[in-house]
Parts: structure tokens; sequence; C-alpha cells
């Protein structure tokens, strides 16, 4: 075998390998469309975060707007420490409340965002102040059977 | 009939000591192949040599299998899909299990089959007619003239070959899904780039590939070095590389899998 066949098989093999891999980074996997994008990161705490995950989504008006970055347990306040990875192109009031939702019935645990009316817009580093935990549905259940107790007991006299 | 339970029971014991001796003078043969591997460092020609006959020779049939892998996947994910009236999945179902699952595992059987096989002859041969002797008669090592090159020609062509498979392997389901099907083209790329991560899905399957190149490289490698000298003998360890390699393969994929796996979604 010709000593620059071998080399130009060789080297056309490995671009071949490179090139599916970043076919695989960019076209099909999350590389292109997130990474990219410049973030902030804002604060906020939950009574109770439900199924939210890391790298969950956070959207707006029902818009992809950022990630779930980090959470964990605040051991002082006895809540959920969530910080949100913002797309930097989107800025929001300093009021702006957020929530847990699920979409759909089945569907994934997302943060909702939802816009105040203040000038002022969330920089890098603050807290989202006003927080809406997520719906337990075990928790649901158990109100509605407790005020469906009440209501039945005066009936009975 | 005691005679014959005990003549099974010798058989299994002898066999069971016969595989546990095999899998370390396996471990210790890899051993000997890396610590001669300087050789393949700085003449580095001896690897791309190699790598051209296991590599780039097997790009035909890795490239077509994964072609047609994608479009079988494809097909079957439709109909399932199409029940639940989410046929714009079918990208998402069809390039994770490539990447996560399929593109390493079968791209890894197909290498074993292709090239492990050629490579276990080719040294179960040239032991056959002496040349490994020869080559240590001149003072040249086999293991680092003609072992550690294949080896480590193995090692790099094994992750190449599994990503062209997975590429090809989505290209096959996009034609089945969009072109053939009529899926629509931005929600099969969108919501495959949704679901599909860079870091837990194709790295992962990249290092799958690796450890699948390593594993069958030495075995094949292995075969080939150990087989008796005689034409029964090569023939027998090419076989016996092609079924060990898809047995190793497939419990390492279960092994790598149950590491891999991540709780958080």
């Amino acid at each position: 075998m010709e000593r620059t066949t071998i080399d130009l098989w060789f080297g056309a093999f490995v671009a071949a390998g490179f090139a599916a891999l970043l076919v695989l980074a960019f076209k099909v996997g999350n590389l292109g469309t997130e990474r990219a994008a410049k973030t902030y990161r804002v604060e906020v705490r939950f009574d109770n975060i439900g199924g939210l995950k890391v790298r969950g989504p956070v959207r707006s008006a029902g818009v992809l707007v950022g990630r779930v970055e980090e959470i964990h347990f605040d051991n002082e306040r006895f809540q959920a420490a969530v910080s949100l990875a913002l797309d930097q192109r989107y800025a929001f009031p300093k009021d702006t409340t957020a929530a847990i939702l699920t979409s759909g019935l089945l569907g994934e645990t997302y943060v909702g965002l939802e816009a105040g009316g203040e000038d002022k817009k969330l920089a890098d580093g603050d807290r989202i102040q006003i927080a809406q935990s997520a719906v337990v549905l075990e928790k649901l259940i158990g109100q509605f059977l407790f005020s469906k107790a009440q209501d039945d007991a005066p009936a009975k006299k | 009939m005691v005679e014959r339970v005990r003549r099974s029971l010798l058989r299994l014991g002898r066999n069971f000591i016969d595989g546990i001796w095999r899998m370390g003078v396996m471990a210790r043969f890899f051993g000997l192949v890396v610590a001669a591997s300087g050789t393949s460092a700085h003449r580095f020609r001896l690897v791309m040599r190699e790598v051209y006959f296991t590599g780039v020779l097997s790009l035909i049939i890795i490239i077509v299998s994964g072609l047609f892998v994608g479009m079988v996947l494809g097909l079957q994910g439709y109909q399932t899909l199409q029940r639940y009236g989410a046929t714009e999945s079918i990208g998402v179902l069809v390039s994770l299990s490539l990447v996560r699952e399929l593109g390493p595992v079968v791209a890894a059987l197909l290498f074993a089959s292709r090239a492990g096989s050629a490579i276990t002859a080719e040294i179960g041969l040239m032991k056959t007619t002496e040349q490994l002797t020869a080559m240590d008669m001149m003072a040249v090592s086999p293991m680092a003239r003609v072992i550690a090159p294949r080896f480590w020609a193995g090692v790099i062509s094994m992750p190449i070959l599994a990503l062209l498979f997975s590429s090809m392997g989505i290209f096959g389901g996009y034609i089945i899904g969009v072109v053939v099907i009529g899926v629509d083209n931005g929600a099969f790329w969108s919501q495959m780039q949704a679901a599909v991560d860079f870091r837990y899905d194709v790295l992962n399957g990249l290092v799958k590939a690796f450890v699948f190149g390593i594993a069958v490289s030495v075995i094949a490698t292995f075969e080939g070095f150990d087989a008796p000298p005689t034409a029964e003998g090569v023939s027998r360890a090419t076989t016996r590389t092609v079924v060990t390699s898809a047995l190793v393969i497939l419990i390492l994929d279960l092994v790598l899998t149950a590491f891999m796996l991540r709780d958080d979604g």
C-alpha cells in the first residue's frame, strides 16, 4: 500500500469521525442551542419544589427563557433554594413572581415566571421575592376530604 | 451413574478453572501490550497503517448498517408513536436509542466480526508460519511491532466508527421520518435537540465505544497470539474472537449503562 494513500485515508477517517462528533453535538445534541446564550443567575426560594430537577426548563408565557441551574436545601429557613440561569436576552421586572408548574397532567415540571409591573429589572444575583410552591396532589386530596367531612358533620345532627 | 455425575462435575470444574486462568493470562497480555506501546507512539505510521485496515475498510459496512438501523427504528417508532399522536417525537426516539445504545453496541459487534476476526486470523497465521518467531530472532519484538499497533488502531477506530454509525442512523431516521412519512422537519430536529444532552448522552456513548474498542482489540490480538499454530487452531481462534467479543460487549454494555444512568432526569 502506498504511503500517501494510507495517510490520506487516515486523515479522511479521523476527519469524518470529528465531523460526526460535531453533528451529534450541535445538530442532534443541545450544545449549539443552549451553551451559546449568555445567562444571568436569579435565586428563588420555594416551600416545595415538587418534581423540579436540575436543568429543568424555566418558562415565561410558555416560552423557554432559561434553565434550572442548581437546587439545594436551605437549612436555616427549611426551604428549597433554586437558582435559575436566565437568558440575557430577556429582562424581567424586579417584582416578577415564580411558580412551580407542570405542563399537562403528566408532563415535566418547570418554573413559570410571571412578569410584574415595576420599572427596575432583575440583575445577576438578585432574588425573586414572591414564589408559589408546587401543588402536591396528596395534600390537595387531604384538604378536600377534610373540608368534605366538616361539611357533612353538622348535617348529621 | 455416580461415575457419570463425577465426570460431568470434573469437566465443569476444569472448564471454570480454565476460564479464570485465561482471563488472568489475557489481563497480563493486556499489560504487556500497553507496556510495549512505545514503538507505536513514536512510529505512529505503523498504527496509521492498521487504522486503514481495521477502521477505513470497515466504513462501508458501518455506514450502510447505520443507515438501515436508523430507517428501521424510524419505521417501527412511527408505528408505535402514531397511537399516542406523538409522531414528532420520532427524532427523539431514533437519536436517543442510537446515541446511547445502538451506536456503540452495534458498531462494536460489527467491528468485532469485520475487523477483530481479521486481526486474529492475521496474527494467528503469522504465528503459524513462524513469522513472529523470526522477528524475535532478529531482536524485533513482535509485541511492539505487530500486536501493539493493531491494538491501538482498534482503540482509535472504534469510537470514530460508533460516531459515524450514530450519525448515519439519525440520517436514516430523518429520511424515513421527514422525507417519507412527512413528520414536520422543524419539530423533528428541535425535539431531538431538547432531549439529547451532549455530556450525558453523546459523550457517554463515546466512552462506551472507547471501552468496547479496548475490549475487542485485546480479545482479537490475544486470540491471534494465543492460537495453536495449526490451520484448525487459527480457525477456532477466529471464531472465539467473534463469540467472546460479542459476549463481552453486551456484558460491558450492561455494566456501563448501570453506572451511567442518572436519576435526575
